[in-house]
């Protein structure tokens, strides 16, 4: 367990590290889907396995995905990252480096008693237990957060709809107020 | 030797630097930022589940999923800005975006 934790975390860090620092934006989703994978049986090996699934579907599944079709389409080239990179290589390593060695600093203090076998107790699985208070104890929560991806969706509609000239579109209030006196005429012909 | 809550924390503090490191260093493409956003709010999750397992309480897994939740809605929006970004100004380098500055 501890083996496959340091195997986990090990890729993770460095593909993470590979995130930032590649050239090609593709290769970075890449990583990022890596990185988002190893963390997933991170997740597994703290025992929250349905966290994992959800990691794997959304993240891998959908946002990385939808990163890749961005970066695909948007044709944005292999960066010049050396040239620009040492401006601010110094000041994001200051400021990355001293938040590294608080963060280790007040996590090496923690000596909180952790009462670990109170989860293991009750015989129930990862996603039955969250199943059971998801639905009844955070009930508003999860309908917010619902509220909060229709928006999202909706935004993303109304951002990137556009209206280009001499591209026929379908005006569904022209074609149902359509009436037979404006859309038929009837011409008497003739005997001639 | 047992896993402890050091080594989740110790992880997360050091990707969540690697993440702010990202926005640093890579200050010309946005999309590199916004991956660098999702490598934050990864960390914060693996504490979240962490602390969560090992104190056995699931309020953290609850939490984890409304941060997943919040990451998935804000790289929609956020992709969907760079792209009509890039349809007004052709790129999306941060050096661009000076239009704001009046």
């Amino acid at each position: 367990m501890n083996l496959f934790f340091f195997l986990f975390s090990t890729i993770t860090v460095l593909s993470s590290i590979a995130v930032i620092s590649s050239r090609n934006p593709v290769h970075s989703v890449f990583f990022l889907i890596l990185a988002f994978v190893n963390s997933a049986g991170i997740f597994v090996l703290a025992g929250a396995e349905f966290l994992a699934m959800i990691l794997l579907i959304v993240y891998v599944g959908a946002v990385a995905v939808l990163f890749l079709f961005v970066v695909m389409m948007l044709n944005i080239g292999i960066e010049n990252i050396k040239t620009q990179a040492k401006k601010y290589f110094f000041s994001g390593f200051l400021v990355a480096g001293i938040l590294l060695l608080e963060l280790i600093f007040s996590f090496s203090n923690l000596d909180i008693i952790f009462n670990n076998s109170s989860s293991n107790t009750l015989n129930i699985s990862n996603s039955h237990a969250l199943g059971e208070i998801l639905y009844t104890d955070y009930f508003l929560p999860f309908q917010i957060s619902g509220c909060i991806l229709l928006v999202a969706m909706l935004g993303a509609i109304i951002l990137t709809l556009r209206k280009r000239e001499g591209v026929l579109r379908q005006d569904i209030n022209e074609q149902i107020s359509r009436t037979k006196k404006d859309s038929i005429e009837i011409i008497k012909i003739g005997k001639n | 030797m047992q896993l402890d809550p050091n080594h989740f924390t110790i992880l997360s503090a050091i990707l969540f630097c690697i993440g702010i490191m990202g926005i640093f260093l890579n200050r010309r493409s946005i999309i590199i930022i916004l991956m660098s956003i999702e490598i934050l709010l990864l960390s914060v999750n693996i504490n979240l589940v962490a602390f969560s397992s090992f104190h056995g309480n699931l309020t953290g897994q609850i939490f984890t999923m409304f941060v997943l939740t919040v990451a998935a809605a804000e790289a929609a929006i956020g992709l969907a800005i760079i792209v009509v970004f890039f349809r007004n100004r052709g790129s999306i380098k941060v050096e661009d975006a000076e239009k704001l500055k009046g």
